[in-house]
């Protein structure tokens, strides 16, 4: 009886500090990131509470500003153009990896996901010496060709996956009923894995929306997003305006996983009948 | 890509087993050709983005790493010269026929406009040599003097020096071993054994062991702060997880510099941070949290801990309950259960969050750049500063070959232990 209640006692007292050591952790997660909103709206330009006033006057002098108009244009451009082709190259090659007979995959599955893994500085170091000659240095082109080469890891990983515990037997029942391999593809497999392809997609864009290191090395002027812009903001002259941008960047970020998790459920429902 | 398709379709990648079946030679060689072609057709669809890869990353890496090694700048711009230096002993200081080449090699160098390359090679072994080697072009004699070591002494009389000759010959081969051993702190002696620079000017070193202790500090820091969260998550109730899972999956999603500029704005000395402190009269004077080590692991854990706390939860969730309640209906402490039966269960995802956070933080710039000191760099800040500011490509390329080659067999060790299909992200 003494045991079993000394158990409960401390199970009672894990219980109760793995709650507090969460909640910890989750605020130090959440909380930073929670914290500069409101400094956003702030009417002065210090970086600290309390706040002086409410105004919208850092988000009008961000949006207003041509820097940031074109670093955001530039950032949906790249990434648009980057996440395509590292989809369309991505879903292709996961087709290929998926199946039974692949050839060489102890060799080429690490190569084909070696862009998540290599540091990133010496990618870019890399890139500068191969586009400079090539003329691609300050180039829309180069710039795209990059960022796909970092997102297709992502696509590779999710398509395969999915396309992994994708049901055979329906390509074997489409054909049966026949359709041709062409059509089974298009009406079958397509419609199942698409939400994986859209989530590898999705993780693609991400990737080089966030990406910084390769533009400072191979983009020019023309060619600066907004990460790009924040960084020469913070270090030249850094004033609440960056959070503003900031701010929506995290908009665009909780927008970016509620897709993802949307695209989820469909995974989830599509995989079903196949289960 | 609609043909390929096509025809891959057509060839369904599992076929039955034919060969030894009453079949005979000629079903078994059909069946080995079939299993041959899908192969093939498999390898065919993987094709455009292994040779996208190769051509847009691995041709890059390669070619960055190579320059590691090569030395073409005095070989290809001064190869009279070049090829005089190769044919000499290295004993003391060449004979009056090297410094004529010198001197007719330096002029055609000078005229067409490639001394300052070599200057440039050159001053990375000595910071004065391209003073020594542009002044000496710019003063010499147009008409040739009667004798050319003489005349080049007298115009400056480092010629005379042997380590001058000895930096040359060392120059004009190529490949060399020079930046690698530059790159750890390292050169060959005059006497031709390789010596090691003193400790407290050891730069590449010390940053390697920087990176390597940051990083791995960070990936500590992680596993201890992240585990008792994946675990909760794994075990609350669906709904309530679900929510609490959105305080960990919104700073995922935040761009990283969106998180770094957090931490430079509440770390500052007149920041949120600091005067929450001095509010509550906990420090007198603001806490130097910024630009130094304190604000580098705090801000690349806040960034990676995300990473750290999905991988372990996604095979938290896969970890039945029913051997935890086994060993504990046999007697056994809920601690030591946890501790025997429930930990090594979850072992894959600590070791893929652990893999992930490691070798991320092993490569971190943007980071440790904003909040990081002067004199506390990564090693990525190292290779960047040898690419935009020294140009010096040769020892940027061997920085890279020691960190890449570190962070491969790293890959290799986790893929061994672990596997990289455990990997897996959102």
């Amino acid at each position: 009886m003494q045991s079993q209640r000394h158990l409960v006692l401390s199970e009672r007292i894990a219980s109760k500090w793995l709650r507090v050591h969460c909640a910890l952790i989750l605020f130090f997660l959440i909380a930073p990131i929670l914290a500069i909103v409101p400094l956003s709206f702030n009417t002065g330009s210090y970086f600290s509470y309390p706040m002086q006033g409410f105004s919208l006057h850092w988000y009008a002098k961000a949006l207003g500003s041509s820097d940031w108009q074109r670093a955001f244009l530039n950032s949906i451009g790249i990434g648009t153009a980057s996440t395509v082709l590292a989809t369309c190259l991505g879903t292709l090659a996961a087709l290929g990896l998926s199946r039974a007979n692949f050839p060489f995959r102890a060799v080429i599955m690490p190569l084909l996901i070696s862009p998540m893994i290599i540091p990133i500085v010496v990618v870019a170091a890399g890139f500068y010496l191969v586009f400079a000659p090539l003329g691609l240095v300050n180039s829309y082109v180069g710039v795209v060709l990059a960022h796909a080469a970092l997102g297709t890891p992502f696509v590779v990983i999710t398509v395969t996956a999915s396309l992994l515990s994708f049901d055979q037997s329906l390509i074997r029942a489409a054909s049966g009923l026949g359709a041709t391999p062409w059509i089974a593809f298009r009406r079958v497999t397509l419609p199942l894995i698409a939400p994986a392809v859209a989530t590898g997609s999705v993780f693609a864009f991400a990737t080089s929306f966030d990406e910084v290191i390769v533009i400072l090395f191979i983009g020019g002027p023309d060619q600066r997003t907004v990460p790009r812009q924040m960084w020469s903001g913070i270090r030249d002259s850094i004033d609440p305006s960056i959070l503003a941008v900031a701010t929506m960047l995290i908009l665009f970020a909780v927008a970016l996983f509620t897709s993802i998790n949307w695209l989820r459920g469909r995974s989830a429902a599509a995989a079903l009948p196949g289960s | 890509m609609t043909a390929t398709v096509t025809s891959n379709l057509r060839e369904p990648a599992e076929r039955d087993p034919t060969a030894g079946s009453g079949f005979g030679a000629d079903g078994r060689a059909a069946y080995a050709r079939t299993r041959r072609r899908a192969s093939a057709q498999a390898l065919l669809l993987a094709l455009p983005l292994l040779l996208f890869l190769l051509a847009t990353f691995i041709a890059p890496i390669a070619i960055l790493l190579s320059r590691s090694v090569e030395n073409r700048e005095v070989p290809v711009n001064l190869p009279a010269l070049s090829q005089a230096l190769k044919a000499w002993n290295g004993e003391g200081v060449p004979d009056e026929h090297t410094f004529a080449i010198l001197a007719a090699d330096m002029r055609r160098a000078s005229d067409e406009g490639h001394l300052g390359t070599v200057a440039r090679r050159l001053n990375f072994y000595l910071p004065e040599f391209r003073s020594l080697l542009m002044r000496t072009a710019r003063q010499l004699p147009e008409t040739a003097p009667p004798a050319w070591k003489p005349a080049l002494i007298e115009l400056d009389p480092r010629w005379g020096t042997h380590d001058i000759w000895r930096i040359l010959k060392r120059s004009a081969v190529s490949p060399t071993p020079d930046y690698l051993l530059a790159a750890v702190d390292s050169t060959v002696t005059p006497d031709g054994s390789i010596a090691s620079l003193p400790a407290d000017s050891s730069v590449f070193i010390n940053a390697f062991a920087r990176t390597v202790w940051i990083s791995a500090s960070v990936t500590l820091l992680c596993l201890v702060l992240g585990y008792p969260v994946a675990y909760l998550l794994a075990t609350l109730p669906a709904a309530k997880s679900n929510r609490l899972m959105l305080l960990v999956i919104v700073p995922f999603w935040t761009s990283l510099l969106v998180r770094t500029t957090a931490w430079y704005v509440l770390l500052q000395p007149g920041g949120v941070i600091n005067s929450l402190l001095m509010g509550m009269g906990l420090v007198s004077h603001p806490l130097p949290l910024l630009f130094n080590r304190t604000g580098v692991l705090i801000g690349m854990t806040h960034i990676l801990l995300p990473y750290m706390i999905l991988a372990i939860y996604s095979v938290m969730k896969s970890v039945s309950p029913v051997y935890m309640r086994a060993a504990q209906s046999l007697g056994a402490h809920p601690v030591t259960a946890f501790i025997r039966i429930y930990v090594p269960q979850t072992l894959p995802g600590v070791g893929a969050g652990c893999f992930l956070v490691f070798v991320l933080a092993l490569g971190y710039y943007i980071t440790p750049a904003l909040l990081g000191g002067a004199g506390d760099e990564m090693i990525s800040q190292l290779i960047a500063a040898q690419t935009n500011e020294q140009l010096n490509w040769g020892l940027a390329g061997a920085l890279s070959a020691y960190l890449v080659i570190f962070t491969a067999v790293f890959y290799f060790v986790f893929n061994r232990l672990v596997g990289i299909d455990r990997l897996r992200f959102g």
